[in-house]
């Protein structure tokens, strides 16, 4: 029998959690701030909630973290691993070297130790150019102590993975560093797939050191639930898994608040607006999933091959920090330090959540009035009325007006009416959602093969068939029931092959957590 | 007067360049990268209009050839453009004063600001499609009666190939060849002539309409004032005179690829207006064909560009999905396409298709008639 689930979400500035019966209803919600060192966090959000609900630990069969710890570590450029760059390529590729288009400050913080080395094969699978073993210990030799980890990127690995497979091996016996390769992380388009195999490569230990505490704090619980990881597209990956891949986290955040958002309020279209501590992220709900961001995807100002939802950020949260009479808002805040530095708090800093207990907007319990002179509240009181409402406009699907949801900790800040907006809809647990969205996470499976085929229909269909079987077939290990496993997506890629007889499949299986 | 193209141009450039090539030309993305490195590197890119370019100029258009899928994942090496830039001058005896863009749609608007910055010379502000086409003999010399002189094909390993074809169908049919053996791309220089003939063939101001139109797609009208999401389709229609044919969701797509040729059909559900409509989109590399419920809604060579609908943002063929929301929009072409000529180099019976063409004026407002 299916046991409850926890669901933790891990924010900038607040960890929240919730315990979800078998039927998905919710049992208890809390919110903890975040930690500097977030397992405390993590540990203290398990605390109150088990606390809070009373459900007795060893009846919690599965445990989702949502987080955004990789986002926020590529966006902050900390705690992000130096990454050995192997890109097998040259002569080609040599116009757009590797890190070419990343921000300076990016590229520095994953160390610049690039290597552009012979190798890779031509769109047909002849070899462009051979791989020259001695020029990757070379280069291996020369990142010796100075990398965490290594992307290995060969041009067209989508079409032959071998020199890939061989560079990884000897990056291994050289370095002993974990090594990403790009044909396990994306398809073609090099310089995508190659971003995002270097910030997979960057991320391996900031999700390691993130995973162990929260693994940690289930055992020392009692808890015996599997632990799983959210990825960007609302699904949930195993522990294991995600340890391989923790690029695939980012994104999960405004995934799960979404989807969290649609389970809390019953509605199906509508906008999500979540106000964090930080930011305001704004998404759309659209027939029960968020819709999809339709163009490459820039993560801290560099260009992937990921799809996300559609978000618009920007920064104003609980803890946004009020400036120049309450002219200026932001964008910095104070973040988890808001139970400390902010004004109503005892703090010295005048911040969002301030101004909206001043005008009367909200109140906290126990918490008194701040003292703020009454022009700085209403100028600032204004400032964030125009900018959620302008905000809101800016996704919207039409000049129609449209329901929003509010979710997230910081909603407190948000009035009770905006323009443009049909009905403001605050769900219960709303402060939640995230963590309600990650404990409702399916299982995927994922496919890319590539198919002879002879030209016609029957051809074509027999090879998405098949693909479509293996995905089917991938989540079911990964944890999902067979009976509610369900092709989502089914692609045909164009791989331009010069006897027209090959074609790259992409399928895609999405099922319910088993029992 | 001469402008002068600097890093911070490249995206408006790009992004407009992408519109004009109709879902094909390759995505402009690779190639902005590359003109931004070279910008940084060598100093900012002089622009020459077309009535700067003088007889004595010797007007070379440079461009990649091949798949779109190749260029994105076997980028161009670092060599090739000063290598295809030699090679002509080695095989005409004279040296290029100045680029040009043979097609502004796509990837192709991008590879001549590169070369002008790495060369040191100017780009014209012009090109000879005013859109994206796949077959070499689909610009406006051709057009003219102009052949395509001597040919130059480069590679990443630095193979050259120097070829004199005797007509456009011949220096496609060759360069298609040298092509798939290159690997599915390479660098190609071919109509390369003298400052007259260039003057009397280029399309002018291409690249500063792509500018405009990128321009308008991030955010911002000619007249500089601030764009929401949701009106910028319609901002660069009327800046265009284009027609916002349809509003819908890709229900199916066929997608096959060879030779070098991305061929299939979208089929789309209509949304929001188009609600209960269907419509088709026929492609090779670039969008071909529109009809809409059976009925022809625009066929090339007027430019049919798909657009995300929530974003205005443009998408290449490869790039459309299922379930992928969408504006379509048709952009009348240049009049040297609307010729006999033109139409049989380009019209739809060149791709294989059983239609008349008809301007997208025209169908237009036969539609419109129809609704009534």
């Amino acid at each position: 029998m299916t046991g409850y689930r926890i669901g933790i979400d891990v924010g900038g500035t607040n960890t929240d959690a919730v315990i979800l019966d078998e039927d998905l209803a919710v049992l208890a919600s809390v919110k903890r701030p975040t930690t500097a060192d977030t397992g405390e966090g993590v540990a203290d959000a398990i605390d109150a909630v088990l606390a809070a609900s009373g459900v007795d630990p060893a009846r919690i069969s599965h445990a989702m973290l949502g987080t955004t710890h990789c986002t926020n570590a590529i966006v902050e450029r900390r705690g992000l691993g130096k990454v050995g760059i192997l890109r097998l390529g040259a002569p080609a590729t040599t116009a757009v070297p590797p890190l070419e288009g990343w921000p300076d400050d990016l590229s520095r913080a994953v160390g610049e130790h690039v290597h552009l080395l012979a190798g890779g094969f031509e769109v047909d699978g002849r070899t462009l150019s051979a791989l020259d073993e001695d020029a990757v210990r070379a280069a291996c030799d020369s990142m010796r102590e100075q990398v965490d980890a290594v992307a290995v990127v060969g041009v067209f690995s989508p079409v032959d993975e071998s020199q890939e497979k061989r560079v990884a091996e000897i990056v291994a016996s050289e370095l002993g560093v974990p090594v990403s390769r790009s044909a396990r992380i994306g398809s073609l388009g090099l310089l995508e797939r190659e971003n995002a195999t270097v910030l997979n490569a960057a991320l391996m230990q900031t999700l390691k050191q993130m995973a162990t505490g929260f693994v940690a704090a289930l055992r020392d619980r009692g808890i015996p639930a599997t632990p799983y990881f959210g990825q960007n597209d609302g699904t949930l990956m195993q522990l294991e898994y995600a340890l391989e891949f923790p690029v695939l986290t980012i994104g999960c955040g405004p995934t799960n608040s979404i989807r969290g958002a649609a389970h809390l309020s019953g509605a199906t279209d509508a906008l999500v607006v979540d106000i964090g501590g930080t930011t305001t992220d704004i998404g759309v709900l659209v027939e029960g999933f968020p819709r999809q961001s339709a163009h490459a995807v820039e993560i801290g100002g560099i260009r992937t091959n990921f799809r996300m939802p559609d978000v618009l950020s920007v920064g104003l949260g609980g803890g946004t920090i009020v400036r120049s009479g309450g002219a200026s808002l932001g964008p910095d805040s104070v973040g988890y330090r808001l139970l400390q530095e902010g004004l109503a708090f005892g703090g010295g800093t005048l911040t969002a959540t301030d101004i909206a207990l001043r005008v009367g907007a909200a109140q906290i319990a126990g918490i008194a009035t701040p003292d703020v002179d009454d022009a700085v509240a209403r100028t600032a009181w204004d400032g964030i009325r125009a900018l959620l409402e302008d905000s809101v406009d800016r996704m919207k699907p039409s000049a129609a007006p449209v329901p929003v949801i509010l979710v997230g900790g910081g909603g407190i800040i948000a009035p009770e009416t905006l323009d443009g907006v049909s009905e403001l809809i605050r769900p219960d647990h709303f402060g939640a959602a995230n963590a309600v969205g990650a404990a409702l996470g399916d299982v995927a499976g994922q496919v890319e093969k590539i198919y002879r085929v002879d030209g016609t229909e029957a051809g074509r269909r027999a090879a998405r068939e098949d693909a479509s079987r293996d995905a089917v077939e991938r989540a079911r290990l990964a944890g999902a029931a067979s009976s509610t496993i369900e092709v989502v997506a089914v692609e045909e890629l164009p791989a331009a092959y010069s006897d027209g007889q090959q074609v790259l499949i992409r399928a895609r299986a999405v099922g319910r957590l088993a029992d | 007067m001469t402008a002068l193209i600097t890093e911070a141009d490249i995206d408006e450039i790009a992004l407009g360049a992408a519109v004009l090539g109709t879902g094909g030309g390759g995505d402009p993305h690779v190639g902005s990268l590359i003109a931004k490195r070279l910008i940084r590197m060598h100093g900012p890119v002089r622009m020459l209009t077309v009535d700067d370019v003088t007889d004595e100029d010797f007007v070379v258009p440079v461009g990649g050839i091949g798949a779109p899928s190749v260029s994105v994942e076997r980028i161009m090496a670092e060599s090739e453009l000063l290598a295809a830039l030699e090679a002509i001058e080695r095989g005409t005896g004279r040296r290029p004063t100045a680029v040009m863009p043979i097609e502004v749609g796509g990837g192709n608007s991008m590879i001549p600001i590169a070369a002008a910055a790495v060369a040191g010379i100017p780009v014209v502000d012009g090109d000879a499609m005013g859109r994206a086409f796949p077959e070499a003999q689909m610009v406006t010399y051709h057009l003219a009666g102009y052949g395509p002189g001597t040919t130059v094909l480069v590679d990443h390993h630095g193979n050259e190939v120097v070829s004199r074809p005797v007509n456009g169908e011949w220096s496609e049919r060759l360069a298609r060849a040298v092509t798939v053996e290159m690997g599915g791309g390479a660098t190609m220089i071919d109509y390369a002539y003298g400052g007259a003939v260039a003057r009397e063939c280029a399309i002018p101001g291409t690249l500063t309409l792509a500018k405009r139109i990128g321009g308008i797609l991030r955010g911002r009208d000619a007249a500089g004032r601030q764009l929401r999401d949701d009106e910028r389709i319609d901002a660069l229609c009327t800046d265009l005179g284009a027609i916002r044919l349809f509003d819908g969701k890709v229900r199916d797509l066929q997608r096959a690829v060879d030779g070098g040729f991305t061929r299939g059909a979208a089929e789309l559900d209509g949304v929001g207006a188009d609600r209960g409509s269907a419509f088709r989109l026929d492609f090779q590399n670039e969008m071909l064909l529109a009809r809409r419920d059976g009925a022809l809604a625009a066929v090339t060579p007027d430019l049919i560009a798909v657009l995300d609908l929530a974003t205005g943002m443009p998408m290449t063929t490869d790039a459309v999905r299922y379930g992928a929301r969408v504006a379509i929009i048709a952009i009348p072409c240049h009049e040297k396409w609307r010729t006999p000529r033109g139409l049989e180099t380009a019209g739809p019976a060149h791709f294989g298709y059983d239609v008349e063409w008809t301007p997208v004026e025209q169908l237009a407002a036969a539609g419109t008639e129809i609704a009534r």
